[in-house]
């Protein structure tokens, strides 16, 4: 193909001419369609192939870290889980294990196991969006209907543990508010299988999908040089061959008392990365059983801590992280003594993918392709800008 | 609530500017439009009630909760629901949870788009009075000082049901003929651009973008 | 991880702090931290750049920036604390050494209000839009005053003391006195 008529690309930039009226500025979002969240894209075009992007975030910051510096502990409970929709119970968990750590509470056993079916129940969830949303921004509608039906039935589950359908509020500093209701048992098998069924489906109508393959494959390849310099990770950085796995590397609740192994791909493209997604899918699913057989069901399920009104942890800072869909999330919590938390910072995934990775991945890609490879690396905004 | 309770700023930004200095946009500002005959209004009123067509612009994290809405668990196209790519086709705005200052100028932008008569659902506590963040330096407190409300859904997040529950109401008050939400806009539009430019502190768009 | 940082200690002036066996906190001076950062990815195989934000030491008049990054593995992590002077905050850039540095960067600007000279795009809009107070995550910007200033509240919102309200439901709660930090 001739290339001369596209501008020539420097250290990842493209260097072009507005003014020489070969090229379109398109300004995508926030109110479009075809964007994931609440952010905009400044997309330079020409003809279809996009040669330069801008991405624009802070529509949805509300200043979380700003606010919890001004509530005590315990206010924040409520607050952290509002940071990630789809995928709220990371983050409970996180606030959760910082201030544990700073003020040395210890947690029951049995909490730790219902934590670790949370995570992984909200895990499992979030990558049922996500398979939605993938197949929605490639045209086939139908599996992202299927998908939110499915997904549905995991909220109801969350609703019978917690009352709450997408902010659970349930792990809470000391272990979590509430064992499993009864019959839940059940009514999970029931669902995963219902999952499971799901899961055959679009095996078959995506993943087997001539036109999906054809639009996916050598999509936004990262290369395995680029993991450390873009901060890539989760899934994005595990498809290009890494084999980093906060839940393998350094084991949080009880992950280390569970079998699987991590998923790592090899071609690092968005197809790839959508066959990872969808292992850690089957491996969600296998890990919920895997808890639901060896989980202890007796004991006590929360230590309380010392009257949360007053309670003041010493001072120190620590930094803690777990395994979300999206890649490793962490909470860097800095107390001073008092009541209040001196600084709480959230590391959120999508904070490297969404900006530094996005702007370098996108130059020379379809323009019809942007909303698929921005699905593909799994961007979720609130975590950006918080 | 009057509209003497604050001072106006400026009315319109073309407003006084010599002719070659004014901007290159229209510089008319809405203009109320009167009910017509009773029994043509009434007609009308059931046709847009049964005709909700909802613009996909998710705001906030209430935008999570419309997914399962749309799509085949809760299906609003039963109620006649529908949602649209584009402002010019949509006539319900939900403004999905809290606001913050940057996306509150895209939803006036795409509000003064909608085509009249249009209708704004407040989902969520965080829009009657701030919620959880009443007390943040990004997000509007009380969303009908900056856009006529016509229902609220109370809630953080407000369930599916609570939304069609919404709906209904929203229903029922377009029926009845009280869902004047667009003549208020235009009616008070003084009242309405100064508070919006008093939280908007880089104004550079046209005041009314019809 | 403490061979680590004996290794360090004799190449660099650092001070260091364990919080567990896999996270430590070392002390460093603005003037060696680039050098600090580029010895830790190259030689030690501190690859990883998790994360780079600030807190606002408002007591010392000092910003502390923390940069936390992650070995290869992923398993251990060393934060570097930098101190800083509150006024006419300044610090090197380190966007050449990781792309998604100069986000973290452009938001430390807009937020703290820390300036970065040479990282790109260090003084484009990130976050916020139209911001005319001081940077709002400083410890001096009170948020609930420029709230209730800017945008509108609605009236009937109250708050009750704690012990005040726990007074109303059990007669017999103690009266404890407050700590320090008390609840407002």
């Amino acid at each position: 193909m001739d290339r001369s008529k596209f501008p020539e690309i420097v250290d990842g930039k493209s260097q072009y001419d507005l003014d020489s009226g070969r090229f379109v500025k398109i300004w995508n979002g926030p109110q479009h369609p075809g964007v994931t969240g609440n952010m905009a894209l400044e997309v330079v075009i020409s003809g279809d192939e996009v040669v330069d992007l801008k991405t624009h975030v802070g529509y949805l910051h509300r200043g979380f870290e700003k606010l919890m510096e001004q509530r005590l502990y315990i206010q924040n409970f409520p607050l952290v889980c509002r940071i990630c929709v789809p995928e709220p119970d990371t983050n409970e968990y996180l606030y959760a294990a910082a201030v544990e750590e700073l003020s040395g509470l210890e947690v029951p056993e049995r909490a730790q196991w219902l934590r670790t079916l949370t995570l992984e129940m909200s895990r499992l969830a979030s990558f049922i969006m996500w398979l939605g949303g993938q197949a929605g921004s490639f045209g086939m509608g139908t599996v992202g209907q299927w998908a939110v039906a499915v997904r549905d039935y995991v909220l109801d589950l969350f609703e019978a543990i917690t009352g709450g359908r997408i902010y659970h509020m349930y792990i809470t500093p000391g272990g979590v508010r509430d064992i499993l209701p009864e019959g839940f048992d059940a009514d999970l098998e029931d669902v995963l299988k219902k999952v499971e069924k799901f899961m055959h489906d679009a095996e078959i109508v995506l993943f087997h999908n001539a036109v999906f393959k054809k639009r996916t494959k050598g999509l936004g390849i990262i290369t395995p040089d680029m993991i450390d310099p873009y901060g890539i990770l989760g899934p994005n950085a595990r498809a290009a061959g890494s084999t980093r796995d906060v839940r393998k590397d350094s084991p949080y609740a009880v992950y280390d008392k569970l079998e699987f192994n991590v998923i790592v791909g090899s071609d690092s493209d968005a197809y790839d990365r959508a066959r990872c997604r969808f292992q850690e899918m089957q491996q969600s699913i296998e890990l919920i059983r895997q808890i639901m057989e060896i989980m202890p069901r007796k004991g006590s399920f929360y230590n309380r801590p010392p009257n949360v009104l007053h309670w003041q942890i010493p001072p120190g800072e620590t930094y803690v992280k777990a395994e979300s869909t999206r890649g490793e999330y962490g909470y860097y919590v800095v107390s001073d003594g008092s009541n209040k938390p001196r600084r709480v910072y959230v590391k959120g995934p999508s904070y490297t993918h969404a900006v530094a990775l996005f702007e370098q991945m996108a130059v020379g890609t379809n323009y019809a392709d942007l909303p698929g490879l921005m699905v593909s690396l799994h961007t979720y905004p609130p975590e950006i800008e918080r | 609530m009057k509209s003497t309770e604050n001072k106006i700023i400026h009315p319109l930004e073309n407003a006084g500017v010599p002719e070659d200095q004014r901007h290159l946009y229209c510089d008319a500002s809405p203009r109320p439009y009167p009910a017509l005959n009773k029994y043509v209004e009434r007609f009308l009123n059931w046709a847009r009630a049964n005709s909700l067509w909802i613009l996909g612009y998710g705001t906030g994290c209430g935008a999570i909760e419309l997914r399962p809405l749309l799509t085949s668990r809760f299906d609003i196209s039963q109620y006649g629901m529908n949602p649209r790519p584009t402002p010019r086709q949509s006539s319900v705005f939900i403004i999905g949870g809290y606001l913050s200052v940057k996306t509150l100028k895209r939803v006036i932008r795409s509000y003064e788009q909608m085509q009249n008569p249009k209708f704004v659902v407040g989902l969520g506590s965080c829009t009657v009075n701030g919620g959880m963040y009443w007390d943040s330096y990004n997000t509007v407190n009380r969303l009908d000082y900056y856009l006529p409300v016509d229902v609220y859904v109370a809630g953080c997040m407000p369930r599916p049901e609570a939304i069609i529950a919404g709906f209904e109401k929203l229903k029922s008050t377009i029926m009845a003929g009280q869902a004047e939400g667009a003549n208020e806009y235009a009616e008070r539009f003084d009242w309405y651009k100064s508070n919006q430019k008093k939280i908007i502190k880089d104004w550079d768009m046209p005041d009314y973008n019809w | 991880m403490n061979s680590l940082i004996k290794r360090l200690k004799m190449q660099f002036d650092v001070e260091e702090q364990t919080q567990r066996s896999n996270l430590s906190f070392i002390n460093a001076t603005a003037l060696q931290l680039p050098a600090l950062l580029t010895h830790l990815r190259d030689y030690e195989k501190y690859t990883q750049l998790i994360f780079l934000t600030a807190v606002d030491r408002i007591e010392d008049n000092q910003f502390q920036l923390t940069y936390m990054l992650a070995d290869e593995s992923s398993q251990n992590n060393i934060g570097v604390r930098v101190r800083i002077d509150r006024e006419n905050a300044v610090m090197t850039s380190i966007a050449h050494l990781w792309h998604h540095a100069r986000t973290y960067q452009q938001e430390l600007r807009e937020m703290f209000g820390i300036d970065f000279p040479g990282s790109p795009g260090v003084n484009d809009n990130f976050i916020l839009e139209g911001w005319e107070e001081i940077p709002p995550m400083r410890r001096d910007f009170d948020t609930r005053e420029y709230s209730e200033k800017t945008y509108f509240p609605r009236p009937g919102r109250s708050t009750t003391h704690p012990r005040t309200a726990m007074k109303a439901v059990d007669p017999d709660y103690p009266e404890l006195p407050l700590m320090k930090g008390r609840v407002k």
